[in-house]
């Protein structure tokens, strides 16, 4: 199974991802009108520590907390990617007291969100991975 | 072939299901089902009321996973009885189910103090099932005088829920604070004042001792006239079948890591269960929809013939009022680290080089990190927790671990 992995020796800081994410999951097809002068919310987040930095997103864990701790039955794992029903999601925010990786994030209706590995937007494969200028954010496969 | 049945349709029967079909693609399945409804998770009554879903979209699982699963349910049946030396359950209908492998997940009832006069009170409810929130939902006018007794979890969020289908709501409770199964005295503060601006009106330290038709007289001498009451004071674990079947129980029923109870080929999950605490190392009710899910799961794995162990439970509650979102963990003893604004509050407790708790009022990002902390009992020595009190993250791991983490060349 294909997954985001990140090198945190090429990761620059720069927040290019979390701008990619957002523009992708806007639904628009003009980054500026998606993103310009509003806050961001992005499904990933870059972690900056010293010198430090990577970005985090859904790991897609093989045994997911947050599947069994959603309340709702929102959150549910199809083809190994955990996909989050936005329709059904209720707010209640108990998967964001459970994930590890604090990969859940709500967005500007107070909604839950997470990474979809862009599988449920137009863009196809994930945004942040195809415009990450240092290819520290790969997708692939890899041994367990 | 090994023939299941479950009793309950909750949370827990559903995490039992999935577990016993990840093991056992074959063997029968009859889940007794006391409700009239396919699963649906209980909190999410009080998001019904508020309009935040409807009854469609409660569905706990598709509307096809019973047939996926090869399940039959007996809606409207409960057990009276189980006959574990003859592997044999009694339905209230005379009906006699053979099991090889029982699960009980029988959740837990509202308990209702002998309240004076409680029988003089024509629109009284609890507030456990979907019928209740219907029934309450029909009962309720925009002129409503609603009076909850119990300011814990339940009676709040039913006060949530129905705010703008009531004229006015006043819950009362025995104790000083609100929320006191979750929340120390700091917390409750900032959370009744919230609540308070909001449009609950509250009385505590107060009880009702006797109730007359629309009428409350309290502890102090008070009295709260009321249209509609809702009695939300507690919920005990529904332990009868077990207890009478000649079981361990105390306040739930005694379950081991593997889900089994003490009597053989019974297993047991979810809000009826006393299970592991790892957070006090104690054994706890520990009545929230996670733990019920991850204990189904494991005692369906092991029902089937598999091995799998569930010894990560701890208390834990993600809750939100009008806005501001409350979270809290596993123990509060020991060192206590704070950060508090006017509207927000963070209390961290470490204990032996251990995170052993935390509330988070209005501080909720990236909570998960500490539960994790909590869950997976990480040597706080092991990581730069001085940085990780200010704000959660996964840089103050080391280098290994987050490589572990992350799966690869972080």
């Amino acid at each position: 199974m294909k997954r985001v992995y990140v090198n945190e020796e090429w990761c620059l800081g720069c927040h290019l991802c979390e701008y990619n994410c957002a523009f992708a999951n806007s639904g628009l097809t003009d980054m500026v009108l998606a993103l310009k002068g509003k806050p961001l919310f992005p499904r990933i987040h870059v972690e900056s520590s010293g010198r430090i930095t990577y970005a985090v997103s859904c790991r897609h864990c093989e045994d997911p907390i947050c599947v069994k701790s959603c309340i709702a039955g929102a959150i549910s794992k199809e083809n190994d990617i955990i996909l989050i029903d936005k329709n059904k999601c209720v707010g209640c925010f108990t998967c964001m007291l459970v994930c590890p990786y604090g990969a859940l994030a709500p967005d500007e209706n107070g909604v839950m969100q997470k990474c979809e590995l862009c599988v449920q937007n137009a863009c196809g494969e994930p945004a942040c991975v195809k415009g990450c200028p240092n290819r520290a954010i790969v997708y692939e496969e890899r041994e367990a | 072939m090994k023939e299941y049945v479950i009793i309950g349709n909750g949370a827990a029967a559903a995490g039992c299901i999935e577990g016993i079909r990840s093991i056992d693609p074959d063997g029968p399945i009859t889940v007794i089902s006391a409700e009239d409804h396919a699963v649906y998770c209980r909190p999410l009554i009080s998001y019904y009321l508020q309009g935040k879903t409807d009854r469609d979209r409660m569905h706990y699982r598709s509307s096809d996973f019973y047939d996926r699963m090869k399940c039959r349910v007996l809606y409207g049946r409960s057990a009276v009885r189980i006959h574990n030396e003859k592997h044999e359950v009694r339905l209230d209908n005379g009906q006699i189910l053979p099991y090889s492998s029982l699960c009980i997940a029988a959740g837990s009832s509202p308990f209702v103090p002998p309240f004076e006069g409680l029988e003089t009170v024509r629109a009284r409810f609890s507030f456990m099932t979907l019928d209740d929130a219907l029934a309450l939902e029909k009962a309720l006018r925009k002129t409503s005088r609603v009076l909850i007794v119990g300011a814990g979890l339940i009676g709040l969020k039913c006060a949530e829920g129905i705010l703008h289908r009531a004229a006015q709501i006043t819950v009362c409770d025995l104790a000083d604070r609100v929320l006191s199964s979750i929340l120390d005295a700091d917390c409750a503060a900032i959370v009744q004042k919230h609540l308070e601006e909001s449009g609950i009106r509250f009385l505590l330290e107060d009880s009702a001792v006797r109730f007359d038709g629309h009428k409350a007289y309290m502890k102090s001498g008070k009295e709260v006239s009321f249209d509609v009451l809702v009695l939300a004071v507690g919920v005990r674990a529904n332990t009868a079948l077990v207890k009478d079947a000649g079981g361990t129980v105390n306040r739930g029923i005694l379950i081991d890591t593997q889900m089994r109870t003490s009597l053989e080929d019974i297993y047991a999950a979810g809000d009826c269960t006393e299970g592991d605490d790892l957070s006090s190392g104690q054994k706890r009710v520990l009545a929230i929809l996670p733990n019920a899910v991850m204990q189904g799961h494991t005692a369906g794995i092991n029902m089937a013939g598999g091995s799998e162990v569930f010894d990560k439970g701890i208390p834990m509650n993600s809750i939100g009022f009008f806005g501001q979102h409350i979270m809290s963990a596993g123990t509060y003893e020991g060192e206590v680290y704070e950060e508090r604004t006017e509207n927000s509050l963070k209390r961290l407790f470490i204990k032996d080089d251990r995170l052993k708790g935390f509330i988070l009022v209005g501080r909720e990002e990236r909570a998960g990190i500490y539960t994790s902390l909590i869950r997976e009992d990480v040597p706080l020595s092991t990581l730069d927790f001085e940085s990780m009190k200010k704000a959660a993250s996964t840089t103050v791991f080391s280098s290994e671990i987050r490589r572990k983490k992350f799966g690869g060349v972080v």
